[in-house]
């Protein structure tokens, strides 16, 4: 186990984190399949820790950024509580407070947030690339809560580890991932992660919001538009929430309509194997792409992702902070 | 010797490629006097006469542009005049045609006396305004083209905003063909591209960016073609991007249609892969496509289905790209290094020789807008060019004229350059 500290003079510092580099994480496609492994391997450690009155001191004296800059509770609180938990001081922006609706820039916002004496910024921004963009410019650690439609990487990362927690690995598994797969940053960066991890990834819905040009893409995907043949032979389906406010255009009739298509009832998940679960990012359209009988069954895993993702998100943090020599 | 001297002009043994008269010489000697071409010099004017070595030089007519912005009214943050002129004779053009898309829009004639004021001033070299071919580039409403013709305009455009309204477009290549004047159209149909980003295909996926179908292009150059028809007007187009568009404009002129096009030197040599780092000085409108296009435009620009090759130089502040990808403008500051970007892909790819692509940036787009330049004839301006085709340079931001911070093309090396720019036998660019 590598959470050991060496020093007692009020600044802790982890021991050995030769297994990651990274100051920054802007998305699973930089990272290598022995880095998620390992960054699952400190997630582990920090289960304990989610328990109520627990916490530990990794990061005390350090600061924490939240800047989001789209609407987000799930994924901020998230980190807002992984980064106390290991004794961070955090501060969350959103986008009313922020001085960009003033029209400074993103290169000005961060470079005056970093000025604080800021340890890490965690951004969730609607432009696709930006934390990436974010990251070269800062020198410190910039950690990617979803940009555009490009990656969501820590939601990837905790869906991956929640599979490895239930089949006691990745590889091998079979997932299909459910819905609007066009503009969902959580469906590129699972396909990227569940690949890198060994699990064949299956993407379903409409055509419009799974256009065949996908494969072209992301070649390791199966792509089918039939439901039943989705579901059949899954050990997993992440479902997708229907992104009203993405869809600019008309890419699918109603959602009634697509209820009626690809909403997952209980008779259709029936369809499942009999040990199949059910993963959901949140928030959940109940009864638009899920209904509440399988949302709250048994086959859901929804609040264990949730669970998850405050380790994940603590062993991100970490991690990215500890990658920088002070 | 005075970079102003209009001395006699004598360019000695260089090779020499006038494509307007299909001449290609391996050694000969070009002439100016008194700002324009002549067929020898008398042994008084030899006396007095700058004479350059050609040893090892290609000599040229100036390269003409039918497709820049040089910032000004409006935009000088982004370039002036003086600044972007400057760019064009680096970059070997001695004529450029600018887009009317300035602030105040190019609609009226009294922004073009100003422009044309300015340009008396400041310009290092020709510059040709063009209006909008509606008023404020909005497609609602007809611009003043007689007018605005007779204040000097060579074409009408809408620019990048495009007429979306087929029937408003017909109108105005009907009202603009009295005029002769040529409507230059930018190709896409906006109710496809909203909030479009990048080439529509893997890498837009991969990257999560809104894409920009080629079919968004392929319709409206389609609609220009069968327009062409119906209204016998001209219509160039412009910076084409897709190979279908390329083959669409084929099969137009096949037919004996008027229809003219262009494309970027940027777009025969990248394609959207670039794009893989969001890098915003790659955010181009049309954007890069992929390797097939790219190969496609190239076979469509040596068969001479285009036209002309242009700068489509699109100066911004390097401010205004270091933004996140989707909210930086469209465009690249690229005077300079379109020769050297089209030699690269053209001749040093081994599609076409040198004469060729000096075809494409001199006669061929003089022919488009029937311009009296992008020649070395008797008679003609002596505007022209001196390449060295066989010298490694590596571009920077910081040795360029323009004011344009966003040069994709910044940082990279190339095997050949533009050693000198002559306007009216005088010394623009480089050295004497």
């Amino acid at each position: 186990m590598v959470l050991t500290f060496v020093g007692a003079t009020g600044t802790y510092r982890m021991a050995q984190q030769a297994s990651w580099t990274k100051k920054d994480l802007t998305g699973i496609e930089e990272l290598s399949r022995a880095e998620i492994e390992f960054l699952f391997q400190q997630a582990d450690g920090f289960l304990p820790a989610l328990a109520p009155g627990k916490g530990l001191d990794l990061m005390r004296g350090r600061t924490v950024v939240n800047l989001f800059l789209e609407p987000s509770t799930r994924t901020r609180t998230a980190f807002e509580i992984s980064a106390k938990k290991l004794g961070a001081e955090v501060v969350s922006i959103n986008t009313t407070a922020s001085s960009l609706v003033k029209g400074e820039t993103l290169r000005d916002t961060a470079m005056n947030i970093r000025a604080m004496g800021v340890d890490a910024i965690v951004m969730r921004h609607s432009s696709a690339g930006s934390a990436r963009y974010l990251g070269k410019v800062l020198d410190i650690s910039v950690i990617n809560a979803g940009d555009g439609a490009h990656e969501h990487p820590t939601q990837a990362l905790l869906d991956a580890f929640t599979l490895r927690q239930r089949f006691g690995k990745v590889e091998g598994l079979k997932v299909t991932i459910l819905g609007d797969i066009l503009f969902s940053r959580v469906a590129r960066s699972n396909i990227l992660c569940l690949s890198k991890l060994g699990a064949q990834v299956t993407l379903a819905g409409p055509a419009t919001l799974v256009p065949a040009s996908l494969k072209e893409a992301f070649p390791q995907v199966r792509i089918v538009h039939d439901l039943k043949e989705a579901l059949k032979d899954c050990d997993a389906v992440m479902l997708l929430r229907i992104q009203h406010e993405r869809q600019t255009t008309t890419h699918f009739p109603s959602l009634g309509e697509y209820t009626s298509q690809f909403g997952l009832n209980a008779e259709r998940a029936a369809w499942l194997k009999p040990e199949a679960i059910v993963m959901h990012p949140g928030p959940i359209n109940r009864g638009v792409e899920v209904e509440s009988e399988v949302a709250d069954g048994p086959r859901s895993v929804i609040l264990e992702q949730v669970r998850n993702g405050v380790a994940v998100r603590m062993a991100v943090l970490h991690l990215c902070t500890g990658a920088i020599s002070r | 010797m005075n970079p102003a001297d209009n001395s006699p002009l004598w360019i000695r043994g260089a090779r020499v490629i006038d494509p307007s008269a299909k001449r290609d010489e391996a050694k000969g000697d070009v002439f100016a006097l008194d700002g324009k071409f002549v067929d020898h010099l008398s042994a008084a004017d030899q006396a007095k006469a700058r004479v350059i070595d050609g040893q090892g030089l290609v000599v040229a007519p100036g390269f003409v542009d039918l497709n820049c912005r040089l910032g000004e009214p409006g935009r000088t943050a982004r370039e002036t005049i003086r600044s972007g002129t400057r760019a064009a004779a680096a970059g070997g053009f001695t004529t450029v045609v600018t887009m009317p898309d300035c602030l105040p829009a190019a609609d009226n004639i009294g922004t073009i006396q100003l422009l044309r004021e300015i340009c008396a001033r400041d310009a290092a070299v020709r510059v040709l305004p063009t209006g909008t071919l509606t008023k404020g580039h909005e497609g609602k409403a007809l611009a003043p083209l007689g007018t605005m013709k007779k204040a000097g305009v060579v074409a009408v455009t809408d620019t990048t905003s495009g007429v979306q309204n087929n029937e408003i477009m017909r109108r105005a290549l009907e009202y603009a063909a009295m005029f002769d004047l040529v409507v230059l159209d930018h190709c896409q149909d906006s109710s496809m591209t909203e909030g479009g980003q990048m080439h529509e295909a893997a890498w837009s996926l991969r990257l999560g960016l809104r894409g920009l179908p080629r079919a968004a292009e392929e319709i409206v150059v389609s609609s220009d073609c069968l327009l062409a028809e119906l209204t016998k007007a001209r219509i160039h187009l412009q910076h084409l991007s897709s190979g279908g568009s390329a083959e669409i404009v084929r099969r137009a002129k096949a037919r004996g249609l008027s229809i003219t096009a262009e494309v970027s030197a940027l777009h025969l040599l990248l394609t959207d892969g670039a794009l893989a780092q969001y890098d915003t000085h790659l955010k181009l409108n049309p954007p890069l496509r992929e390797e097939s296009d790219r190969l496609a435009l190239i076979a469509a620009l040596v068969d001479g289905t285009i036209d002309a090759i242009c700068s489509d130089h699109s100066p911004c502040t390097a401010t205004e790209k270091d933004c996140e990808f989707d909210q930086a403008p469209f465009g690249a500051a690229t005077l300079e290094t379109t020769f050297a970007a089209a030699y690269e892909a053209i001749v040093a790819g081994g599609h076409a020789d040198l004469a060729l692509l000096l075809a494409r940036l001199t006669s061929g787009p003089a022919r488009v807008l029937g311009l009296n330049a992008g020649t070395l004839r008797t008679g003609a301006e002596a505007d022209l060019v001196l390449i060295d085709p066989k010298t490694r340079w590596t571009t920077s931001i910081a040795a360029q004229q323009s004011k344009g911070g966003n040069n994709p093309l910044a940082k990279r090396t190339f095997t050949s350059r533009i050693r000198s720019t002559y306007v009216g036998g005088r010394l623009v660019s480089g050295t004497a």
